[in-house]
């Protein structure tokens, strides 16, 4: 069974998000996520400064079996972007929930955070998919 | 080996150099070369030898059962080729007079009446150059009409299950994209339709059989559904082959419809091209066909053009596609005949069903057990991973050391660890039950030897690939330039 850190909050489509110390909150994909996908061979960033709106893509993982859209976990708009991830996307499989964060986001929607999954609703929905 | 490297500085081969001595006199300097081109210097018998040898390493629907089936290539029967290559198709030229092409002209016009035929559309357009560009044809036809009834809808709905390239083409005819639920029998999940369906749908694309390998059984539900709000359903032929002479598109109440005749009409289609992706369409969207198209008037034939069809979407190339592609689709179609044609659709099904019915009673898991498959079924190793670690992409690359290519791995993406698997109809049963056996031997090998099957393929000319490294760092010339 993949690792569904308790501490964090979770979208149906597999995105992870934790609130940091200055209110803004970073995205990921999980380690369900990134099990299901295989070896990362490529991810696509948005850009700084780029808004973003809940349940809207936003950025896209490539691995050696598909393409897959993630979607933004909650509007607001993207201050920080994993750079790292250019040259090493293998951290999103290797650290998902570290190394591996793909964008950090300035909420506009505090309220949104309210629709996310906690870690027990979210492991229902990796089950039903394993 | 690459050819280059076995170069030594001056050995020539002129023996197959143009007996010519061409003046280049009016090529304007800028456009002249420097120095003279990179090219390999070894003997004839060195590049024959060379060629031969690495055609020898190809895994081919020649050599090898290919269970990727129609979506990539069917088996291209000879006769095809020798009739498409006749020296009058060969060496027309696209610009050559109507009244010298008449044969050729003849050839196209009777191709868009099967193809109407077939399909149940009102009429044809052969010109798009693939499947891809078969499909921006029928969504932009799409467009066009709602456009001239000065309707302004912006969504495209496709199923979950869909190809990637039915968002992509709704996306590139700047369209938005929903997503349509798929319910646990692989049917479209027809309460969520429901619910997606308004004054904003432009269309619904579908593929029947869908990619799942199974016919969606509420087609009329669903073709109701869009059209009574006013939206128009596309059809996605990608999955002709299962139903070719036995159910036509257009009596499901489909609108306009994309062939792939790589898949269906066994044309040859290496390595992405060159292809051929025709587009049929019902009364509705007629005028907005593309051009140019064969007319017939008392036995002449002759091109329509913008002139004749005002309205049409316009040109997709140049001229009438990719036309050595269409007249092998041609005359296989004639080949074959109508009686033909639905054994090709038969033959597809009962091989796909028969491989289904042995690989289940060996205990591998169809992910729609209880679906009859259609030219294509997917099965799903899931249980094999859990059990043994062993991955379907490990099975994949053992299969190829048992002597058959392997199916289509890990799509489509809903079922886990999966395989889609297409026999099609020119296989044998003598061949299909010895793929049940290779599949059978590995996986006991998967229980017996897991590392046997993980570092497969071991007798291949190269092994097992680092596809990370592959997709990343990207090796497309013989030396930095």
């Amino acid at each position: 069974m993949s690792e569904i850190p308790e501490a964090l909050r979770y979208t149906k489509t597999h995105e992870w998000v934790r609130t940091m110390d200055d209110g803004h909150l970073e995205v990921g994909i999980t380690d369900h996520a990134q099990e299901m996908m295989g070896d990362m061979v490529f991810v696509e960033l948005p850009d700084v400064g780029d808004s973003v709106v809940a349940g809207q893509d936003c950025a896209v993982v490539e691995s050696v079996k598909a393409a897959s859209d993630v979607y933004a976990p909650i509007s607001g708009e993207i201050v920080e972007i994993n750079d790292t991830l250019r040259d090493s996307p293998e951290f999103v499989n290797q650290h998902p929930y570290e190394g591996g964060w793909l964008f950090r986001v300035r909420p506009t929607e505090e309220s949104e955070l309210e629709n996310l999954l906690n870690a027990e609703a979210y492991s229902d929905v990796a089950a039903a998919e394993a | 080996m690459l050819i280059f490297d076995q170069s030594v500085p001056d050995r020539v081969n002129p023996s197959q150099a143009p007996a010519v001595d061409a003046d280049v006199s009016d090529i304007p300097t800028a456009h002249l070369r420097d120095q003279p081109p990179q090219l390999p210097e070894v003997s004839e018998l060195q590049t024959v030898r060379h060629y031969t040898r690495l055609s020898q390493k190809n895994f081919s629907i020649d050599t090898h059962l290919y269970p990727l089936g129609s979506c990539t290539m069917k088996y291209n029967p000879r006769a095809c080729n020798k009739y498409a290559m006749l020296p009058q198709f060969l060496m027309r030229h696209p610009l050559s007079a109507v009244s010298t092409g008449q044969g050729f002209l003849k050839c196209l016009y009777e191709l868009q009446e099967i193809l109407k035929d077939v399909t149940g559309m009102a009429g044809v357009s052969l010109t798009p150059l693939a499947g891809a560009q078969g499909e921006f044809a029928g969504v932009a036809m799409i467009r066009a009409y709602h456009d001239a009834r000065n309707d302004q809808r912006t969504e495209i709905l496709v199923p979950d299950a869909a190809h990637g390239t039915n968002p992509a083409t709704a996306t590139m005819c700047g369209y938005q994209v929903r997503e349509i639920p798929t319910d646990a029998s692989g049917d479209v999940d027809l309460e969520a339709l429901r619910s997606f369906v308004g004054p904003q749908t432009a269309g619904l694309m579908l593929t029947n059989p869908s990619t799942l390998g199974v016919f969606e059984r509420t087609i009329e539900d669903i073709a109701h559904l869009v059209h009574s709000a006013g939206g128009l359903l596309y059809f996605d032929g990608a999955n002709l082959n299962a139903i070719v002479g036995k159910v036509k598109p257009g009596d499901m109440g489909f609108d306009v419809i994309h062939m792939n005749l790589h898949k269906t009409f066994s044309t040859p289609h290496g390595g992405g091209g060159p292809g051929a992706g025709p587009v049929g369409v019902n009364d509705r969207l007629l005028p907005y066909l593309p051009v140019p198209i064969v007319g017939e008037n008392n036995g002449d034939y002759v091109w329509l053009t913008e002139y004749e069809l005002p309205q049409s979407i316009g040109r997709l190339s140049a001229h009438m596609g990719n036309a050595g592609v269409l007249l092998r689709a041609y005359i296989y179609a004639r080949l074959l005949g109508r009686d033909g044609l639905l054994r090709v659709a038969e033959y597809a099904t009962l091989n796909a069903n028969y491989l289904a019915k042995r690989l289940h009673d060996h205990g591998v898991e169809l992910a729609y057990p209880d679906r009859r498959a259609a030219h294509e079924f997917i099965v799903t190793l899931k249980k094999l991973k859990d059990e043994t670690t062993v991955i379907a992409m490990d099975v994949a690359k053992r299969l190829l050391d048992k002597g058959y290519h392997a199916p289509t791995v890990y799509f489509p993406l809903l079922v886990p660890e999966c395989f889609l698997i297409e026999p099609t109809e020119t296989e044998t049963k003598h061949e299909l039950d010895g793929f049940v056996d290779a599949v059978v031997e590995i996986f006991k090998e998967a229980h017996s030897d897991p590392e046997l099957v993980k570092t497969a393929p071991h007798t291949t000319p190269v092994g097992r690939l680092d596809e990370v490294k592959a997709a990343r760092e990207l090796d497309l010339t013989w030396k930095p330039v």
